[in-house]
């Protein structure tokens, strides 16, 4: 069988090692599954929220609580993660075997970086609008707006975490088959995620905003 | 010890949470029946732990069962706790009939409260602990069997699953001993299961136990959806797959779409009921009929995810045993997949009477009654099967047969639920519990018990007693007439589900048969243990190692019985939709392979049962808001996802000399037995090889 062959919607490892590139078609072709899993729990929270807009109970509306300027930095944060995680991913790729691992390292170690400062300045904003009475036992609007938000947030924290194993497993164990499967499952899940962002940013923060 | 420091410790336990303190307290019937049932658990529980311990069999079940990654063992786990909530739930609804038969314009002898507790832990086992367990084992068994491999995608996430579903269980057997369940029926609807009007640990239970289920089966449901698509022996096209993995690859489809909304619906409720937040509340914003909405996205698909597997037992059921290959195969296979899609397009019939508009209601109602096309047709595929072909009534035959005519029935009443003017009048009265036992009992619980008995020889060697399981079947059958008939009569007459006292005296008689026919149930259920037991004292002289008691068509019968760990010792090369039927024809089965080769199978992991056992501590932590416990389990599960990682030594091989005695073995009891006539097939002369038909 071709080495070249395309095995699975995914990176494909093909020409730099054939054993991993054979091994990833199940395991990636079932990390979509889990996505799409993942997926259907996310547009239901967003259902949800979206029919709860209107269930302010006289507190605090999302035109008064949303910061634009805030929402939009932590965009460009997590879309330059998704960047630098492919350039981790052409790193993978690309690198022959006996090669330095420090390219990926250090790109990895830059996304888990951007991560970690999209969490904060998320966090941030979180604790600005409970300062400002806005808290998520006040209103099933803000209920619905800190249920869909902080699980994104939450993803993002295991994604970082997970981030971290990976690095700390290409340190001690190499890129071995199974490492490579693990971090091309890791990429389509830090894609996902910044999907997920790019509708949360349009769907709670820009149409907050308009209204 | 003061009170802060108590809390931290223990949350909320305290000795009232022991139903024994509360019997010893207040001394009514209804208590005591409380404190018989907990302690009942304990005993079985103690018993089962002594007896283990006096044969020394603890590390024999930790090396060989709780920490194996054979889908076959884990589906024989997943069966063993499917049976076990049976007893249990099937018990429950005993005392609900006997409550409700002597409770006419009388209290009865159950209060209100544990009345409530035994209509919600009795739904919630039936679907979430018996029905879904036993599907899982029936899929863990059969699926990779069927489809030529030798083990499921992710065997480990497979561990997992059991072990949270059994986790789950266990925390729902502990709500029997520490503290109450909860009185908001299986489908826990808020505002009422808010701590506003439930403020008890009762919901909480119901909350993480189901919680710590649907994440088990959306991981099952990922496991077999890979397994179907990526590991089909070669040959194995779709539309060569047997029925039953139709069926498994729909369900499996089903659970990874249906099952997240069960988990947001439940999630979000803990998330008002531990802090504060108001999504279905009754004040600040909170909307109570998007619970309703979310719950039954994943309600009504459940209903199929349920259903169609034991479409599937059915489907290989009358082929085999009328030795016919499947009528209809490719409509059965698209009217699979209809329902599997028209199931996400009715859920609003569960609660026409929300207030939407009728334009609303006559939409779901049509795309209700739609449903009722496909599953009509897959009705007269299997009686078309059925037409001209040997027909022999063994007992899985017999509830297939059974199936067929009760599930019509069923299946009449629904088309009158999905009128939502109809509908309207019946609303929430027991002519819906009569509808929907209707369709779950044939169509789900016979189907299991179907396929119990079909695969039973499969997985064991030995086959099951024909004269007990004639005895249960009768008892199923005419139980489940004798209970539910005068339900629809009571719903008509409009009397309310779920009530603890009955006030119209007109009721008496029908409740009284009613009552009857659960007994004759619970008579079935005792009828099914009596038949294990005759089954295995009498099983040496029903061994049929040979593998092949039913003259079989799909490739699990190709191999002996109960199958190597390994299964095939080369795996098949597919040319026919009946697989091993048509190669036995070619006089092409049980061929000695040329030569044998290692084989490579996952090494046993404590993984699985780590995250189960430390799940349901989490959430029995949680629970009690013994905050300590949750996060200690919590972090556990994750150490243990994080740890197993970095294992890379996960795979034994078996040597190809191993392989090759195994298989001789088996070759030369296939030699030396008889072939089996199909007249003869349920005497103890058949030793699972049937004779080869022209």
């Amino acid at each position: 069988m071709s080495t070249g062959e395309v095995r699975h919607v995914g990176l494909n490892l093909g020409a730099t090692d054939a054993i991993a590139h054979r091994k990833a078609e199940r395991a990636v072709f079932g990390f979509w599954v889990f996505l799409m899993s993942d997926a259907v729990l996310f547009a239901l929270l967003f259902a949800t929220y979206g029919s709860m807009l209107g269930a302010t109970a006289g507190g605090p509306t999302a035109a008064a609580e949303f910061k634009l300027g805030s929402a939009l930095f932590e965009t460009l944060i997590l879309l330059a993660s998704s960047f630098t995680f492919g350039m981790a991913s052409i790193a993978m790729k690309y690198r022959k075997a006996g090669e330095s691992l420090a390219p990926l390292l250090v790109w990895l170690g830059v996304t888990l970086a951007l991560g970690m400062t999209f969490l904060g300045m998320e966090l941030h904003d979180f604790v600005g609008m409970f300062q400002a009475g806005a808290y998520p036992s006040r209103s099933g609007f803000l209920s619905a707006f800190f249920a869909l938000v902080p699980l994104h947030g939450l993803h993002v924290f295991g994604g970082s975490l997970w981030v971290l194993v990976m690095m700390v497993q290409l340190a001690s164990l190499g890129a071995d088959a199974q490492v490579k499967i693990n971090i091309l499952k890791l990429g389509l899940f830090w894609h996902f995620l910044d999907i997920v962002w790019i509708a949360i940013f349009s769907v709670v923060y820009l149409q907050g905003l308009i209204r | 010890m003061n009170d802060a420091l108590r809390y931290a410790l223990f949350g909320k336990l305290a000795a009232q949470s022991l139903p024994f303190v509360r019997a010893w307290e207040r001394p009514n019937l209804s208590e005591v029946i409380a404190a018989f049932a907990a302690a009942l658990v304990l005993i079985a529980a103690a018993a089962l732990f002594v007896l283990i311990t006096a044969r020394g069999k603890w590390r024999y079940l930790w090396e060989e069962w709780f920490t194996s990654l054979d889908p076959k063992r884990i589906a024989i786990m997943y069966v063993i706790v499917a049976l076990v909530m049976l007893c249990r739930a099937l018990i429950e609804g005993v005392l609900m009939r006997a409550q409700q038969a002597v409770a006419v314009n009388s209290a009865g002898f159950l209060s209100p409260d544990h009345f409530a507790q035994l209509f919600s832990t009795h739904g919630s086992i039936m679907v979430f602990f018996m029905a879904m367990p036993f599907i899982a084992g029936l899929l863990n068994y059969v699926v990779p069997l069927q489809i030529g491999a030798r083990d499921v995608a992710f065997p480990l996430l497979n561990a997992v699953s059991f072990w949270l579903t059994a986790g789950a269980a266990a925390l729902m057997m502990g709500s029997l001993v520490i503290g109450r369940f909860s009185t908001g029926g299986w489908s826990g609807y808020p505002p009422y299961t808010e701590l506003a009007f439930s403020p008890g640990v009762g919901p909480d239970y119901w909350i993480w136990a189901v919680t710590l289920g649907s994440i088990g089966s959306t991981l099952t449901g990922l496991n077999f959806i890979v397994t179907i698509f990526k590991m089909r022996a070669p040959g194995m096209h779709m539309m060569r797959m047997p029925l039953f993995c139709w069926t498994a690859l729909c369900t499996a489809i089903l659970m990874i779409f249906a099952m997240p909304a069960l988990t947001v619906a439940t999630a979000l409720l803990a998330l008002d009921r531990y802090l504060g937040y108001h999504f279905f509340t009754n004040d600040l914003g909170g909307n109570m009929m998007n619970y309703a909405n979310l719950f039954w996205l994943f309600g009504h698909p459940e209903v199929y995810i349920l259903i169609l597997p034991a479409f599937g037992v059915y489907s290989e059921v009358v082929s085999t045993f009328s030795s016919k290959a499947l009528y209809g195969y490719a409509s059965l296979a698209v009217a699979t997949s209809a329902i599997a899609v028209l199931s996400f397009t009715v859920w609003v019939h569960h609660f026409f009477t929300m207030g939407q508009s009728s334009n609303i209601n006559g939409a779901f109602g049509i795309a209700t009654m739609a449903i009722g096309i496909p599953t009509g047709v897959k009705i007269y595929d299997w009686i078309w099967t059925m037409f001209r072909g040997e027909v022999r009534f063994t007992v899985p035959m017999l509830y297939s047969l059974a199936f067929m005519v009760t599930f019509v029935f069923g299946g009449f009443s629904g088309i009158i639920l999905a009128m939502p003017p109809l509908d309207f009048q019946v609303h929430n009265t027991v002519f819906l519990v009569a509808h929907f036992h209707n369709m779950l009992i044939p169509g789900v619980l016979y189907g299991l018990l179907a396929g119990y008995h079909y695969w039973f020889p499969k997985a064991f060697g030995f086959c099951l007693n024909e004269r007990w399981g004639r005895i249960a079947f009768g008892c199923w059958v005419a139980g489940f007439y004798v209970t539910f008939m005068p339900l629809y009569v009571l719903g008509l007459s409009g009397m309310v589900r779920r009530a603890q006292e009955v006030f119209d005296p007109a009721f008496r008689p029908w409740l009284s048969v009613s009552l009857c026919g659960a007994l004759i149930l619970l008579f079935a259920l005792c009828s099914l243990g009596v038949q294990l037991w005759v089954s295995v004292r009498e099983r040496a002289q029903n061994r049929v190692f040979v593998g092949d008691p039913w003259d079989g068509r799909s490739l699990e019968w190709s191999v002996s019985a109960p199958p190597p760990a390994y299964v095939f010792a080369v795996i098949p090369e597919v040319h026919d939709r009946d697989a091993f039927y048509e190669s036995k024809r070619r006089h092409d089965a049980r061929r000695r392979p040329a030569r044998f080769e290692d084989i490579e199978l996952p090494r046993n992991s404590a993984v699985g049962v780590t995250i189960g056992l430390s799940a349901a501590a989490a959430a029995f932590g949680l629970v009690w808001h013994i905050w300590w416990l949750a996060s200690v389990g919590v972090l556990l599960v994750w150490a243990a996802v994080i740890a197993r990682s970095f294992a890379r030594n996960v795979h034994r091989v078996v040597p190809a000399a191993e392989v090759a005695r195994t298989e001789e073995r088996w070759l030369a009891a296939a030699a030396a037995s008889p072939p089996i006539t199909r007249p003869l097939e349920t005497t103890s002369l058949n030793r699972g090889l049937a004779e080869r038909s022209s």
